[in-house]
């Protein structure tokens, strides 16, 4: 592939600065979720796969007994958003860095939401609507 | 594929006696002409060089003795101008700037240079580019002094420690070897680049100015400071030295906190 045929015409006509602080408070949430994820996720981590037994027993009864709190409960929603939202807001850039036509650009970011949006109302309905009680 | 038999010979016809102490290296330039080529294509040539030979001196070995076709931009050779900007064995560099003697392979192998064009930028021809993109970012962040009021009956007065904050960014000679080798700048040609964004730099933290808050408002947008990845490839390419990356996080200090 050359450099010669650039998809994107270079000295675009470019439109006036719009006075909004949208990307600066999209970077600014990029590093504080960043930070907050750190903890949230090495800390879950943690207790998941090292604290007594590990991984090996975690289990049905295990997950009831940690959403029975309000505390656990908020920490993993807190988890699930950021992260998605952190991880959304990424690949929003890498998408808008490396799309080339148009058609691409929109297209991946419908499915970036549709996705983003998808889990996040799935994680929080269970998170919430989770019941200890279930039966089969 | 070397060139030899076919090309046009060089606009100063013929070769000069190779001087003593001469290395014959191989010159791989990265060639495109409009009205041949659908396609870029890489041209070799031998040259005689001595180790202290600048690259540019290369260019016009083969521009004058062996190809006088070969397109390329340069002035002064002396690294002030900042036309001579090319990719150099893969990094931006003055022509001008880098010696022979720092390119050489080791051991007694057969050193080969390549050259090619800067990238992110339309090629016109060989290593000529339009560097039209390029200024008009330039211009959009307003680089020259902004005032308002009346102006003081002598001079503008500024403290050396208010000089400092910008000294570093007075240094530009806007040959374009930051944002060319900028990855953001490659994939998204309406990014400001850093160039722009030193250059606005410059005037922001100019205790004389007042037109911060335009140029950071311009800054601030879409295409502004926030694409920065700060991967620093531009600091790594600079010519002068100029600390790029330092300068754009200082931009972006100065909308977070809303001071300069
Ligand atoms: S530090 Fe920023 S401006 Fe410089 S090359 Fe990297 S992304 Fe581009
Ligand atoms: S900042 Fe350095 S690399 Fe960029 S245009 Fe100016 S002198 Fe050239
Ligand atoms: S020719 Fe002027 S900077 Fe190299």
């Amino acid at each position: 592939m050359s450099e010669l045929t650039l998809d994107k015409p270079r000295s675009p006509r470019r439109p006036a600065a719009r006075r909004s602080n949208g990307e600066l408070y999209s970077w600014l949430f990029m590093r504080i979720s960043g930070v907050a994820l750190l903890v949230l996720v090495l800390g879950h981590l943690f207790i998941m796969n090292i604290l007594d037994g590990g991984v090996h027993r975690i289990n049905f009864g295990f997950v009831a007994g940690r959403w029975a709190s309000p505390f656990w409960q908020f920490w993993d929603l807190a988890m699930l958003w950021l992260a998605q939202i952190h991880g959304g807001n990424g690949l929003r850039t890498v998408i808008n860095d490396y799309a080339r036509k148009d058609a691409t650009r929109f297209w991946l970011k419908v499915l970036l939401y549709v996705s983003m949006v998808l889990i996040i109302a799935l994680g929080t309905y269970v998170i919430f609507t989770f019941d200890p009680n279930i039966t089969d | 594929m070397t060139a030899t038999a076919e090309v046009s010979t060089g606009s100063r016809g013929a070769q000069p006696p190779v001087p003593d102490g001469a290395i014959t290296l191989t010159l791989k330039v990265r060639r495109f002409n409009p009205e041949v080529d659908d396609e870029p294509r890489w041209d070799s040539f031998e040259i005689p060089a001595l180790p202290t030979d600048r690259v540019l001196n290369l260019l016009h070995y083969v521009k004058w003795y062996l190809d006088g076709t070969l397109t390329f931009r340069r002035s002064c050779a002396h690294g002030i101008c900042g036309s001579d900007a090319m990719r150099i064995n893969g990094v931006n560099r003055l022509a001008c700037k880098v010696l022979v003697k720092d390119l050489l392979a080791g051991g007694g192998k057969q050193t080969t240079i390549t050259i090619e064009p800067i990238k992110g930028l339309p090629v016109h021809k060989d290593l000529l580019v339009d560097m039209e993109p390029f200024f008009e970012a330039f211009r959009a962040v307003k680089p020259y002094l902004i005032t308002y009021g009346n102006e003081p009956t002598r001079e503008r007065v500024q403290s050396v420690a208010d000089r400092e904050r910008f000294d570093d960014t007075t240094k530009c000679i806007l040959c374009a070897c930051c944002t060319t080798s900028c990855p953001v700048y490659w994939t998204e040609g309406s990014y400001f680049g850093p160039a722009a964004i030193v250059n606005a730099h410059r005037f922001i933290f100019d205790s004389r100015d007042e037109g911060a808050e335009e140029r950071l408002d311009i800054l601030n947008d879409i295409d502004g400071v926030w694409r920065c990845r700060t991967t620093f490839n531009c600091t790594d390419a600079c010519p002068r030295g100029i600390q790029v990356t330092k300068a754009i996080q200082e931009v972006k200090r100065a909308l977070l906190f809303k001071r300069v």
